[in-house]
């Protein structure tokens, strides 16, 4: 009797990561464990044996970087769409923005300042 | 009886209040992420500001970054298997993926005390140039959240060996790996803007 209920207790208690189509299992560990290694070997890989050019080095970096967030976000942290999700997306969405501004903006205005502090840059009054 | 109600309510995340228990904990994950973004944002700028001392290039050796990356990879891995097992009511396998994850956590902080150690002994130390200390901060600040992670795991473990697989250590289990998996998600970050950006 106490088996059971306790099984079922359990499911409800780990709705968060149950839900939906982002099912915790083996597999899907696997497969995030899989993907990573491989996203995290292609940049190593090209850093450390400079095979490409750093203009094609940085955004590569970038790129691989952001895709290999997106799998840990799916595979390990089962991130998806369904509606008992809908608060933890929308505070996600909400942090996203919120570090894009940061991130962005940040560079953005040290960027112009930079611009600005270089003697050779000064308008000449 | 009345105390299983009470796991039962604290843990539900269907239907009652504390369903909202991993959502709260995902707010502040999201909240830390902010933090992280205005750390990262620091370094960002800071990057070029030597002040005449070393450059990522010269300091930074990439197989050993790879190794700490395999390492919180793997923890991953491991603490995905502990929450199978969890799932399974398996108390005995959750323990050996906990401490296995607990050892590659371990030994990334470990190496990541190794190198800041090298770093201060060649004079590279976060007083050196802007770089340096934005560098510092930023892998420092996730270095403590991984150590503040295993001190958890730690935790649970006690909690674990106490009062097996309720529901409310259900949750704690449930809380503590998404901590777990959001900062590998950062450290994804950290070897991409601070290293490999750094030597490319």
């Amino acid at each position: 009797m106490t088996k059971p209920v306790d099984k079922h207790e359990f499911e409800d208690g780990h709705a968060f990561e149950d839900t939906g189509s982002g099912h915790v299992t083996v597999k899907s560990y696997l497969v995030g464990f899989v993907l990573s290694v491989i996203l995290t070997a292609v940049p190593f890989w090209l850093v450390m044996t400079h095979a490409a050019p750093a203009g094609v080095l940085i955004p590569a970096i970038i790129a691989v970087g952001v895709v290999q967030i997106g799998v840990h976000l799916k595979c390990f942290l089962h991130m998806d769409r369904s509606a008992s999700q809908i608060w933890n997306n929308a505070a996600f969405v909400f942090a996203a923005i919120i570090v894009g501004i940061l991130i962005v903006g940040s560079l953005w205005i040290m960027y112009h300042l930079n611009m600005n502090m270089m003697p050779g840059m000064m308008p000449v009054e | 009886m009345t105390a299983i109600v009470k796991d039962r309510e604290f843990a539900h995340a269907d239907h009652s209040d504390a369903g909202k228990t991993p959502l709260g904990f995902w707010i502040y994950l999201m909240s830390d992420c902010v933090l992280f973004a205005s750390i990262f944002a620091g370094f960002v700028v800071l990057r070029d500001n030597l002040n005449g001392g070393p450059a990522g290039r010269e300091l930074f050796d990439l197989s050993f970054v790879a190794v700490e990356t395999g390492l919180l990879l793997v923890s991953s891995l491991t603490y995905g298997m502990a929450m199978i097992a969890a799932n399974a009511g398996n108390l005995r396998t959750v323990f050996v993926w906990l401490a296995l994850t607990f050892l590659c956590g371990f030994g990334f902080v470990s190496m990541e005390v190794h190198e800041f150690g090298k770093l201060i002994a060649e004079g590279a130390g976060p007083d050196r140039s802007g770089f340096l200390s934005g560098f510092f901060t930023l892998v420092g600040t996730h270095g403590l959240h991984v150590t503040s992670g295993l001190v958890w795991m730690g935790v649970m473990f006690v909690q674990l060996a106490l009062r097996g697989l309720t529901a409310v250590n259900r949750t704690r289990l449930l809380l503590l790996s998404l901590f777990w998996h959001f900062l590998d998600i950062v450290w994804i970050g950290v070897f991409s803007i601070v290293y490999l950006m750094g030597a490319a």
